[in-house]
């Protein structure tokens, strides 16, 4: 049997090479291109005939928006509405990119911590650059430094909340990656229970992973929406650390 | 020992680090079960931040599990 993690293989389908540096068309670029094309599928279908009286599809794309609107005003506030827009690209093409991997033969794209560390690498310059243009250098670099401690804890507390800072890619990405990961490896795994114990034993016997399957795959879906909202919510919090400073 | 056994007990003593994530998981649920007996009317909104937590609390735990994974099959 293939090895549970053969399912993450990156193939080409397209290959292109640009200066000695292998760009080509490949499987996960596939799913994220089929990403995109469903998000403005969604939308457009959503937002075709709008009306007062909203269809069902236009209520689902309300929905989204106001889900993503209340989480930035709960979070950031009046001012982090301008950042509305990045936030609710983010929110779907991660949202759908999860979804779509929970079709069987499909590719998970965000399974991949280079895509993810992209993004959440964005994110934390991103991040950095609005702290510093808002409040200049040297605020910024009071940052590090929490109000209200004794100036001696400073030498602990400065190095400790620095590493917290620069480790944020990294647990924002390393989150989303090892939840997906882990959660279609298990799939797959329990999958090959079912291969098994179904063929070594009577049809009974491949009935109690079938059902052990099922809802996992349940638990699965929830996980997909669950890692998008905290991925959008984890970001909404850096960009109010960043417009408020404390 | 040889490497295949020492792999084995290797992705095996790495995946303790779940127990953590459990009793972590655990807490959580007590506290939001306890919020919600004494005032039910914050339900909605203390939902929300026990399924954030929830998330930061299991992320931990895959994390162990990935140590183990990498451990069977990439290493």
């Amino acid at each position: 049997m293939a090895s549970p993690l053969s399912q993450f293989e990156i193939k080409t389908i397209v290959p292109i090479e640009v200066f000695g540096y292998d760009i080509s068309f490949t499987n996960s670029s596939l799913a994220m291109l089929a990403t995109v094309l469903l998000i403005i599928l969604f939308l457009s279908i959503g937002l075709k005939n709008s009306s007062i009286i909203p269809s069902k599809s236009q209520t689902l794309v309300e929905l989204s928006y106001e889900f993503i609107a209340g989480m930035i005003g709960d979070n950031i506030g009046k001012e982090g509405m301008k950042y509305l827009s990045f936030i609710f690209s983010l929110f779907m093409f991660i949202l759908l990119g999860n979804l779509l991997g929970m079709l069987p033969y499909s590719f998970t794209w965000t399974s991949h911590i280079i895509v993810t560390f992209a993004i959440s690498f964005f994110i934390f310059i991103l991040v950095t650059f609005i702290a510093i243009f808002k409040h200049g250098l040297f605020k910024f670099l009071g940052f590090f430094a929490p109000s209200g401690v004794p100036k001696a804890m400073l030498i602990l507390l400065v190095p400790i909340e620095v590493i917290s800072y620069l480790s944020r890619p990294v647990s924002l990405s390393v989150r989303l990656f090892a939840n997906m990961m882990a959660g279609h490896t298990l799939l797959k795994v329990i999958g090959g229970f079912v291969f098994v114990l179904g063929a070594n034993s009577f049809i009974i016997g491949g009935a109690l992973p079938v059902a052990f399957l099922i809802a996992l795959t349940g638990l699965e879906i929830v996980i997909a929406f669950l890692q998008a909202y905290v991925f959008a919510i984890l970001t909404c919090l850096y960009i109010n650390d960043a417009i408020h400073l404390h | 020992m040889d490497i295949e056994s020492a792999k084995l007990l290797g992705a095996g003593i790495a995946v303790l680090g779940v127990i953590g994530s459990g009793i972590g998981i655990g807490s959580i649920f007590s506290a939001f079960i306890t919020a919600v007996g004494r005032n039910p009317e914050a339900r909605e909104h203390v939902f929300t931040m026990t399924m954030l937590g929830f998330a930061l609390v299991e992320a931990l735990a895959l994390f162990a599990l990935i140590i183990a994974l990498l451990l069977l099959f990439v290493f």
